[in-house]
């Protein structure tokens, strides 16, 4: 299964994965849009949450919108999500996200454009 | 196989997109003269109406007179979702709500329904829908939102039995699919809708995990009783337009926040508050049992030794856990529970295997301790017959207990029940019974499919029976079947279940731990207080389309503490959210006090419309002696040392009397206090002493319509109006 594995001891708080990932799929530098949330908890010292493709979400999907591709990632039809937000209320690691732009939430999906970019190497594709 | 029905009328529509909620025109047809029209919404109508219930309540006084009846071709089923129906962020939002003249009780009823009719008869172009007019054979009504038509054909279907026709039709109107299933839904009543009165309205939903249509329904009234009547076998309605902004919200930022925010706490809370996730209404089961408010052997006792039997957590077990049960998308609340995998035991479908929807509370207790059964297997054979034959659970099972209790006492036997023994616990002749009702040959089961109070005329005058004391147990009010909570505990639930629009159901006011257990309303004024604010509130959810369990069957972890008790009830934060999504959906900008004016103008102007129909003053509040207390010596020796202290704190004491003389007693008691009751929630309500709306209280609420104050004018008498 491949995913995002984030290592918060590295990460400086620059901003750079929010900035890349909301460019990349919203075409937007908006950190409010960005699939993965850097948030500072301190001097110095930043949480980092994406999603872990636990997989809880698939079921609560009630039109069954959300589904693991090939890589083992949870992947999301657009064209099937009716925009409910269960998948966000009831993940466990708070890693799916909503904005008003638009009504279907949205997820990281383990693209790494982040990973690559990240200047302190704070993140990291894996497949376990 | 559309091909094989054969089509009688078509008729194309204008699309008219949803904008705040609204489309903004209404859909008229008639299947008898196989008419069809849309009627413009005016910004009027939606500001005294809303939605919903109201939308239905104004289509329907448009569409009768005084005089109709029932089954006369000018009463409608009219069905309408309301403005916030349909929005898929806020947990349970896909409601209808069906309005017509009752069989059972001659007046106005609503009942509403999940499924996802609602929302795709917006998405399909209408607020609204009127059904008019009576079809001389069978028809299937089809609502086309892709293509913009509605169809009336000749119906083919031999078994209009509700799970039969509707799984037919989803696979006809979809392209076959199991995703595609999903944009169909179908309204369906069943056999016994066509003889009895108890008819319920099925609507579906298609379940992609299960790969099977789930039933629920407006099932109180005899909604489906009437669809049968119009010879309609089910109205179908579809389309892809399906979103998560169909609603074209003004601002989609609220209903997402507001949302998840509610999602988050029902992740957070559920398994510690109502279990609604895992085992649905049934979580009441044990706690009503706890109370003595179970309704046991037709409500004589309130508790039973065998609950254990009907547990929650029996029923949790039955139900297949994980599947995202809500009846509409954005449900987490997601009580619409199911039992997979089971194999039917008698009738029509013996030895078939199937999903059966339920069983909720009501439907647990009504086909379970009300008529001394503790089996949960027959009560799901019950529920699944029920639902598959379009009848009301909750009437079917107060009505058989009051067959039961007519039994035991032998008001009937044997020869006049076609060889059943019907007393308490008699399962299978009870499973029987209900079988014979939707084959429409037997006497004595029509007669019972009539309900209650047509009952107790038919028992009286067909075999001998005591009219008078069956009108002491026969749990009906305005002449529809009390759902099912023992009412006789607590004197605001006397109001909350018999100083109702349209009789004792579960809709308008619940107040008995309120009133009774946390001795939160301890004065008249108090209860009626408690009288005219929650049937308005709960009012409201009907008029926009919200289902009522996520507004208190979860509430914010701090709710308790934050607020004093009689506030903590009315749980404002969600009432807050209700503000904030109606006002995010329709971009007005009402507040929770404007919330309670929208019901109450709506709740006014149908108690006007139940006084047109020659109903709706004080005689039609009936209320049975058992709704107030004991009747018979069983019931007061069941818990002896609790009543002798009920009859002490009326100031009577009760040594050296009799257990009749005792129950003598506190029924005098208890009616001068009911007496008291209906005068202060009159009072409170704007109503005078007949329970008539006032004029003064009309144009308070902006519901001064010239045909609304005749009506008043016409029936009110100087005599009965309030001093100040």
């Amino acid at each position: 299964m491949k995913w995002l594995k984030v290592h918060p001891d590295k990460c400086v708080g620059c901003g750079t994965c929010m900035e890349t990932c909301s460019k990349t799929w919203f075409k937007e530098n908006n950190p409010a849009l960005s699939r993965i949330q850097v948030t500072e908890k301190g001097e110095d010292n930043y949480d980092l949450n994406a999603c872990n493709q636990c997989g809880t979400c698939i079921d609560m999907c009630p039109v069954g919108a959300l589904a693991r591709d090939g890589n083992g990632i949870v992947r999301m039809d657009e064209k099937k999500c009716v925009g409910c937000l269960m998948c966000v209320g009831f993940c466990p690691t708070k890693s799916f996200y909503h904005a008003p732009k638009r009504p279907e939430p949205f997820k990281c999906i383990a693209c790494g454009l982040c990973a690559k970019a990240c200047p302190v190497e704070a993140l990291e594709i894996v497949t376990e | 196989m559309t091909k094989e029905m054969k089509l009688i009328a078509e008729w194309t529509y204008e699309p008219s997109d949803v904008v705040k909620g609204y489309t903004n025109q209404t859909l008229y047809v008639n299947v008898g003269k196989q008419e069809f029209a849309a009627k413009a919404v005016s910004e009027e109508m939606k500001l005294k109406f809303t939605g919903g219930r109201g939308f239905d309540l104004k289509l329907l006084w448009d569409a009768v007179n005084e005089k109709t009846k029932w089954n006369d071709p000018e009463n409608e089923i009219v069905i309408s979702g309301g403005p916030l129906c349909g929005i898929t962020q806020y947990p349970g939002a896909g409601k209808f709500y069906a309005a017509f003249i009752s069989p059972l009780t001659e007046q106005t009823y609503d009942s509403n329904a999940g499924g996802h009719f609602g929302p795709l008869l917006k998405v399909a172009g209408f607020d609204a829908i009127e059904l008019q007019g009576k079809a001389e054979k069978d028809v299937v009504v089809v609502i086309d939102g892709d293509a913009c038509k509605v169809q009336i054909f000749e119906s083919i279907f031999d078994d209009v039995n509700a799970y039969t026709i509707t799984e037919e039709l989803h696979e006809l109107f979809s392209d076959g699919s199991n995703d595609d299933k999903r944009y169909v839904s179908v309204l369906s009543a069943g056999k016994a809708a066509e003889f009895s009165y108890w008819g319920c309205i099925n609507s579906s939903f298609w379940d992609i995990r299960r790969k099977v249509a789930r039933l629920k329904q407006a099932g109180r009234g005899g909604g489906g009783t009437i669809l049968r009547d119009k010879k309609i076998a089910a109205v179908v309605v579809k389309s892809h337009k399906l979103s998560g902004d169909m609603n074209k919200a003004v601002d989609i930022k609220v209903l997402q926040d507001r949302g998840n925010k509610l999602h988050r706490e029902i992740h957070d809370l559920d398994a510690q508050q109502c279990r609604m996730r895992t085992v649905g209404t049934p979580h009441l089961n044990e706690i009503m049992n706890e109370y003595h408010l179970l309704p046991t052997h037709n409500y004589k006792f309130g508790a039973h030794k065998d609950i254990d039997k009907i547990h929650s957590n029996v029923y949790e077990k039955l139900f297949t856990q994980g599947i995202p049960d809500g009846c509409w998308y954005g449900c987490s609340l997601a009580c619409a529970k199911a039992v997979d995998n089971f194999t039917i035991q008698t009738g029509p479908c013996k030895g078939k295997v199937v999903t059966v929807d339920g069983p909720e509370y009501e439907t647990a207790v009504a086909l379970g301790s009300n008529v001394g059964v503790f089996d949960p297997y027959w009560t799901l054979e019950g529920n699944f017959y029920a639902d598959h034959y379009g009848l009301d659970t909750i009437s079917l099972g107060t009505g058989l207990a009051f067959v039961c209790e007519c039994y035991e006492r032998g008001y009937i036997t044997k020869e006049h029940t076609a060889g059943l023994d019907l007393n308490f616990g008699q399962a299978a002749n009870l499973m029987e019974l209900i079988h014979r009702m939707a084959l429409g040959k037997d006497e004595f089961a029509l007669a019972v499919g009539k309900g209650v109070r047509q009952m107790k005329k038919i028992f009286s005058e067909r075999y001998g029976a005591p009219y008078e004391e069956m009108e002491k147990f026969g749990m009906e009010g305005q002449g529809i079947e009390v759902s099912e909570y023992v009412p006789k505990e607590s004197i605001a639930q006397w109001g909350g279940f018999f100083l109702t629009l349209k009789g004792p159901q579960h809709d308008e006011a619940w107040l008995i731990f309120m009133d009774r257990v946390n001795k939160q309303l301890p004065t008249f004024e108090d209860k009626a207080e408690a009288l005219h604010y929650f049937p308005n509130f709960r009012t409201w959810f009907s008029l926009v389309g919200l289902c009522k369990l996520p507004w208190n069957d979860i509430e914010p972890a701090d709710n308790a503490t934050k607020y004093r008790p009689q506030d903590a009830a009315k749980v404002p934060e969600h009432v807050q959210n209700y503000v904030d999504i109606f006002n995010a959906v329709t971009g007005r900008n009402i507040d929770k006090e404007e919330l309670i004016l929208m019901a109450e103008r709506v709740y006014n102007f149908q108690r006007v419309f139940n006084l047109r129909m020659g109903k709706g003053t004080r005689k039609d509040h009936n209320i049975p002696l058992r709704a107030l207390g004991p009747v018979y010596a069983d019931e007061w020796e069941a818990r002896p040392e609790y009543y002798d202290n009920e009859l002490k704190s009326t100031g009577v004491d009760p040594a050296g009397l009799s257990v009749e003389e005792k129950i003598a007693k506190l029924q005098e008691a208890r009616l001068a206090q009911w007496d008291k009751l209906v005068d202060a929630v009159y009072k409170r309500r704007g109503w005078d002493r007949n329970g008539i709306p006032t004029v003064k209280k009309l144009k308070e609420l902006g519901m001064d319509l010239p045909e609304v104050v005749a009506v008043v004018e016409k029936h009110a008498r100087p005599e009965d109006q309030w001093e100040d």
